[in-house]
């Protein structure tokens, strides 16, 4: 069964406090050279088809449900 | 006056808010989130909370719930609606406000009282205050940051619809210091602070929340 991707990412102008705290702990576990962390969520979408259709409806699950406009941008693409 | 209070699965205030509307003199009635049904109701408190255990987004599901369709609709067509942190943040997903409720800037939850500064006493919720009035009402939240783009936040102060801003100290990281904000017609009103929780002397910092309900029951009285 084909499987789509939607990954949602906090807007590059809002603040992601969660990426913040992911980046600050990185130089106490020794890792360095990393100057940014942002966070997002990875929805994985099992489907019947990758049809035009079927596309279209996921590009509006994911701005009606999965992603909230105001405050994240997402893409859309089918896995493999 | 009948003013709903809808619980969702993860409310946690639903009751407080009842009791803050039985106090104001209006009878509270209990809404189920399952249901198409506002029973009839002249109001509606979306209330404090986790609803959905805050999965996705908060408020994100909640937004969804059956009886949000009649909120929304009645939202529309007038109906006070008070949305109290989690219900604000409902208000926020459901399209009714603009702007979005984020993680708090310092990533730790805060629980205070905190003062607010009254900054639109013209709404269905606020009329008993006046302008540039301080209250004090407690306030909890871990995602309680408000954020719009630029245009917006120059929208809502420019048609004075922020409410409530913070005084003193910016607990969350909210633009603008923004605690609450309205709709154009001025029926929907959402908050982070929680006023039911401020209706009593026995316990909380006062009684400076009550005016939220005694606003709404006032208005109706009035009308």
């Amino acid at each position: 069964m084909p499987r789509v991707i939607v990954d949602v990412m906090p807007k590059p102008e809002i603040l992601d406090p969660q990426g913040k705290a992911v980046h600050g702990a990185l130089p106490r576990l020794g890792f360095t050279g990393i100057s940014d962390v942002r966070q997002g969520k990875r929805f994985e979408l099992e489907v019947a088809d990758t049809s035009t259709e079927t596309l279209a409806e996921i590009h509006k699950v994911a701005e009606t449900l999965l992603s909230n406009p105001v405050i994240e941008d997402y893409t859309v693409r089918v896995d493999g | 006056m009948k003013i709903g209070v809808v619980t969702f699965p993860g409310s946690l205030d639903d009751t407080d808010a009842q009791r803050a509307v039985r106090l104001a003199g209006g009878e509270a009635v209990a809404l189920w989130h399952g249901d198409h049904d506002l029973k009839g109701v002249d109001a509606v408190i979306l209330p404090g909370g986790f609803s959905y255990g805050d999965y996705l987004r908060c408020g994100a599901i909640a937004r969804f719930a059956p009886v949000m369709t009649e909120v929304v609709a009645a939202a529309q067509g007038g109906m006070p609606v008070l949305g109290i942190c989690n219900g604000f943040q409902i208000l926020c997903e459901s399209h009714l406000l603009p702007g979005a409720l984020i993680r708090n800037d310092h990533r730790t939850f805060i629980c205070r009282d905190q003062v607010l500064k009254v900054e639109n006493a013209s709404t269905a919720w606020t009329s008993v205050y006046s302008v540039g009035q301080e209250i004090t009402i407690p306030l909890k939240n871990g995602e309680g940051g408000f954020v719009a783009d630029n245009d917006t936040l120059d929208r809502l102060e420019g048609e004075g619809r922020v409410v409530f801003r913070y005084v003193d100290v910016n607990p969350n990281g909210s633009l603008r210091d923004i605690a609450g904000i309205t709709n154009e017609r001025g029926n929907v009103v959402g908050l982070m602070p929680h006023p039911e929780h401020a209706v009593e002397d026995l316990c909380g910092p006062g009684t400076d929340g009550l005016g939220f309900f005694t606003s709404a029951v006032q208005a109706f009285v009035g009308a």
